[in-house]
Order: C-alpha cells, then structure tokens, then sequence
C-alpha cells in the first residue's frame, strides 16, 4: 500500500493565527476601531500620570471660560479644566467597561456552556432565569441595588455587570450548542472524554471569537449604560470625574455652553464607535473560513 | 484479560433503542443480538436510515440521553447498559472504539492532529506528554501519513480527505482497543482511497487482534472485509450468518433486492439500475408486521400479521423470513 498516494500534501504545520496581523492592519475597520481605542486607553494612561490641570481644582472666578491655552477645551461651572476631566473620565469609562464585561462573561459564559452541556432541565432553568434577568434594565437593577447599597460607581458597575450576563447566556448557549452538534465532539466523546474536558478543550476553543466579538459590542454598551447611570446620578459620584457625569453637570447649561455637553458626549461616541469597529473586524478576522483562503 | 478464546468479547441480545423523533417516540433499533469473539470481524450492511449508526452509537454508549435502551450489552461479561457516563468514558476510546463517516468534520479544526491522537493515550494510559506524542508519531506513522514526525503539529485543515481519515483511525486505535466500530469509514472518500483505508483497517485490525464491527451500505465493501455479516433494514436484522454463505446463497427478499440493485461494472450502456420499488419506511410508523412487507414481492397477509421469527437455512445462516422456501428457490447471491 502505498501511503504518500492519496492526494495533494499541503504546506507544513502552521499556526493558524499566521498573517493575523497582516491581515489584521489591511481591514479598514479594524485599523480605525483600534486606533479610536487606542486613543480611549492612551488617555486613560496618560492621566495617571499627568493631567493639564487637576481635575478636582475648583476655581469658580474662571468659571464657564471658553477654550484658551491655558484651558484648551475651557472650564465647566466650577471652573474645573474639561480636558483633565476628560482624560481622567477615561480611566472610570475603561474600569466599568472591563468590570461589568467581566462580571458579564464570567457569569454568562459559565452558565452558556453549562446550559449547552447538560440541556434537560438544567438548560430549561439557565435560560429562563437569564429571560427573568434580562427583562429588568441595567438602570431598574441599578435603581434597586442603589436603594440597597447606596448610589456609587460600584453599585453601577454591578448593576450593568448584571444586566449583560443574559445576553452572554445567550450567545454562548446557542454557539456552545451547535459545536455540541458537530462530529468532532461525538469522535472526541467516542475517545473517552467527558462533558467537562470536552466544553474546556472543544467547545470553549471553537466559541472564542464569537465570544471576543460580543464582549467588544458589550463594553461599548457597558460604557453607554455607565453614562446613562451617571447622568442619573445612579453612577460615579462627584468629585470623581466620569464622562456621563460631565454630561449630567452640563444638563442644566445645556443653552448657556452647550459645548459642556458636546465634548463628554464626543468621547463617548468615540469611545463606542471604536469598540463597535473593532467588534466588526474581528468578526472577520476571526472567522477561520475567511483566515483560511489567503 | 481473564476471557477465554470462545467466551465472546462483545455480546449483545435483543437491542432495542427507543429514540424521540420530531413525529414522537420511534423504535429505531428493535431485536439485534450479536456476538463477537476476540479477533472476528462482523459486517452491518443496511440502506440509509436502517438503524446502523443508532446501534453502533448504543454500543458505545453516545445515544442522547432521551434515548431509551432494552435489552443488554455485555463487554467481556460486563453489562454496558445503565453505566454511568463517568464509567462509559473509561471504556470508550480505550476498550471500545468508533471511527465515523466524516474524516473532513471527526477532527477539532482547532487542534493540532498531534494532539488530539496524544489525548486519548494520556487520558487512559497517564503517560507523560512526550511519550504520548512519540507514540502519536508512531501511529500516524503506522496509518501511513507521510512524514508524520514532521507533520503532527499541523492542523486538521492541512490535510486531504483520506488523510483525515488516517488520522482518525490513529485517533481511535491510540489505546489499543478490543473492540472497534466502523462506522462507513470510506463512505465520504473517492473509490481509489476506499480501498487503501478499508485494507490499512483490516491490516490493524489483524495485527492487534481486535474485534471489528464494519458498517456500511456496499455490500462489496462487506463481502471483502468481514467474516460474519447482518443484514439490517427498518431496524431489525433481517439476514444474518457467515459471509460466504449469505453471498452464495440470499435468503431474505431484501438482501436480494440490494444485491440485484447494486452496480455492475461493465454493464451494458442504457441498462438500468435495478432499484427495490418504495423506499424505508418511517420510523414512526413501521408496518406491525414484517417491516419489509411494503415492499417485498413475495409479500403475503401473514407477512403483515405478525413480525417474522429467524430461520435458520443452515449453518448458522438465519433469516427473518417466512417465505424462504420461494425467496431461496431464486438462487440469488454469488457461489463462490
Ligand atoms: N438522535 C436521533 N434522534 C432521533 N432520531 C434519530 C437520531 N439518530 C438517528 N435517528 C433516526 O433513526 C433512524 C436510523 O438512523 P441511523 O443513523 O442509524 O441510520 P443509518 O443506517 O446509519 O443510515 P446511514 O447509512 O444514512 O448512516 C433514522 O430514521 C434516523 O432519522
Ligand atoms: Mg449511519
């Protein structure tokens, strides 16, 4: 019998994951969404260790000033410089963001997997408990552990954690479930191995770019959710500076400077456009049947 | 193992699987008894949707767990039916083992075909990781795919149909099973591989002394590689004995149709392809008779009575049949 005869032998082993970055920097979107974040995390850096102004100095005799060199995007009502609120806001924005995602994936991807693997009845509870959950907005949930715990960033944090953990149930239920259904994982369960090592080992590895891709969209909802909190006063508490804080000071001025509201609501935009693009162009990059055909 | 030669390694009596369908409940698999010693070889050869696959699957134990099974499965004594699945995957990959149809979806695109042969071997046998992937080299090596100390960190996508498939059948051999099930392990490859994996399986197969359970639709495909073969249609067995016997000799109307229906080379241009008329029936709604009767040209009123017993027309040789007195008279099959 003669082995080497059946069929094309194909290039050696490679990983996978060569020419991501080639290709990664040649996806328009990916390139734009990444730079839009980079700019989020740059400024959230760059505020540990410098800001223009301290953004808790309050000097109400410079109140309300428009851009100068001095203060290149002006003061707010207490005279407070909006460029040091800005960049310092970052660093709150990118903490909620990875908490409650966190909090979210942790919690919605163990049960996903679970619900997959087990199906019956425990399948039946996980996602009816996850409708339970997800019919109550992060701000209704944020309302009632606020009434519990009192208003705070952590309360939020929590509360917006909470609020995206059914929609990780979710995505990974139905992903989970249709790598259950591939033959690769009767073969492997033919090999001898049980539901645990077959989640860990075939069916978390096959998900993980769905998963990468949703919590991108995730954290930008995260972070739009933080500013509807806080603009509520549910979230950050002052003197903190957060984005949808500045939003909320500039509600009552909204005629007076309106740019008070334009620069926080700038940064969010930019903030969830970038994770939005980047969300998109790893779900092309990603996808191995796109890798695949160089 | 402390089984003497003419004990039999896998023992199976009156199988039955009860599967829930979208149309509700349905006995998929309904009376199969088998016996395989250490070493035999047992062809299932069947049309599609015959209950093939659900019984190999019941032998291993990867039916859902909706599924209802009856009657009993003995490995080496041992019943199978009712274990956990914490003690099925002791067995499962390591005593018994299960090659499928699809070589081209049986591999984790994301792995490295290294590891996923390595994995049951570490699992079972607690070897350390690179004695594990020296011995998957060695595997791969012996189920021929060319340079395989090169190749085992390639992944799945790397290779061709009837490599996958090698890989596979290395994967499955890994620990050295008593028993494998084979499950159409040609059927998604090109003819001229068929061949080469069918005699690779069959080689293996006599090498370790392992018992094998061959399923497919062909019947040449059977008659070459198994000693003992099952006819199944409708989920029964409805012709079963030596190889050489049910070939030179077809009892059952059925046996006879696939036999006449399968193509000839060399056949005259424009000579159709003789087919059995009407297809397999539903499972939900299987005739209370005979489950060929709708389709059999010898069909009587007691067909559809009762289901027909087995008789056996000699040697071993059973057939589920009450009109063999006219079905044999035919003379259909190949004397040797
Ligand atoms: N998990 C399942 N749930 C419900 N019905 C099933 C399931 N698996 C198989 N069946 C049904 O059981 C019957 C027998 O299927 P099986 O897969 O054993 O056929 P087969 O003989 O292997 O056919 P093929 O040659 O196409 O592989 C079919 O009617 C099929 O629809
Ligand atoms: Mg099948």
């Amino acid at each position: 019998m003669t082995a080497s005869a059946d069929a094309p032998t194909v290039a050696t082993a490679r990983k996978p994951a060569t020419g991501f970055w080639r290709r990664a920097l040649r996806h328009r979107s990916f390139v734009l969404g990444g730079l839009l974040s980079l700019l989020v995390i740059g400024a959230a850096l760059l505020s540990l260790v410098w800001t223009p102004w301290s953004p808790y100095d309050i000097d109400v005799a410079s109140k309300l000033k428009p851009p100068t060199a001095a203060h290149w995007l002006g003061t707010d009502v207490l005279g407070r410089d909006i460029a040091s609120l800005l960049l310092v806001g970052a660093r709150s924005t990118i903490a909620v963001g990875i908490i409650a995602v966190g909090i979210g994936l942790t919690f919605g991807v163990c049960l996903g997997l679970l619900a997959a693997a087990r199906k019956g009845w425990t399948e039946e509870l996980i996602m009816r408990m996850s409708d339970f959950t997800f019919a109550f907005p992060a701000v209704l949930s944020a309302i009632m552990l606020a009434a519990v715990a009192g208003p705070g960033m952590l309360t939020s944090i929590t509360a917006i954690g909470i609020f995206q953990i059914p929609t990780f149930v979710r995505v990974t239920r139905g992903s989970a479930s249709a790598i259950w259904a591939r033959e690769f994982v009767l073969a492997a369960r033919a090999s001898g191995k049980g539901t645990f090592l077959i989640t860990i080992e075939h069916v978390l590895p096959n998900i993980l770019s769905i998963l990468i891709v949703q919590a991108t969209i995730q954290f930008a909802l995260a972070i739009l959710a933080e500013a509807g909190l806080s603009y509520l006063g549910l979230g950050t508490q002052p003197p903190q500076p957060s984005w949808g804080r500045m939003l909320n000071d500039a509600q009552t001025l909204l005629f007076q400077s309106p740019m008070l509201a334009v620069y926080p609501g700038a940064a969010i935009a930019v903030a969830v456009l970038g994770l939005n693009l980047l969300g998109d162009g790893l779900r092309d990059l990603l996808d191995p049947r796109l890798a695949r055909e160089r | 193992m402390a089984t003497s030669s003419n004990a039999p390694l896998i023992e199976v009596q009156n199988l039955g699987v009860r599967l829930n369908t979208s149309r509700g409940p349905a006995q998929a698999v309904r009376g199969v008894s088998l016996a395989l010693k250490r070493g035999e070889t047992l062809g299932l050869v069947g049309e599609s949707g015959c209950g093939k696959s659900v019984t190999a699957l019941a032998l291993m134990g990867l039916l859902p767990d909706s599924a209802v099974l009856t009657g009993s499965i003995k490995l080496d004594g041992r019943e199978l039916i009712g274990l956990t699945d914490g003690e099925y995957c002791k067995l499962r990959g390591n005593r018994i083992s299960m090659i499928f149809q699809e070589p081209m979806t049986a591999l984790n695109p994301m792995h490295t075909i290294g590891r996923q042969v390595a994995e049951p071997l570490r699992r079972h046998t607690g070897c350390s990781a690179a004695d594990a992937r020296r011995e998957a080299i060695a595997l791969l090596d012996r189920v021929g795919l060319p340079d395989a100390a090169k190749r085992v960190d390639a992944y799945p996508h790397q290779f061709s149909g009837g490599q996958r498939q090698r890989v596979t059948i290395a994967m499955a051999l890994a620990c050295q099973p008593d028993v494998l099930i084979a499950d159409e392990p040609t059927t998604a490859l090109d003819v001229t591989i068929q061949g080469q994996i069918l005699d690779l399986i069959a080689d293996l197969v006599e090498e370790r002394g392992m018992s094998m359970i061959l399923i497919s639709h062909d019947l040449g495909v059977i008659a070459e590689n198994v000693q003992r073969m099952m006819v199944m249609y409708g989920g029964t067995v409805v012709e079963n004995g030596e190889t050489d016997k049910v070939f030179s000799r077809m009892g059952h109307p059925y046996t006879q149709g696939l036999f006449r229906a399968r193509p000839k080379l060399g056949a005259r241009k424009g000579t159709r392809l003789k087919t059995i008329a009407g297809t397999v029936p539903e499972l939900a709604d299987l005739p209370s008779g005979c489950t060929f009767a709708d389709r059999c040209p010898l069909v009587e009123d007691r067909c559809r009575a009762a289901p027909p017993p087995v008789i056996d027309v000699g040697g071993g040789h059973g057939v589920r049949c009450v009109r063999t007195d006219v079905s044999m008279a035919a003379a259909v099959g190949a004397p040797a």
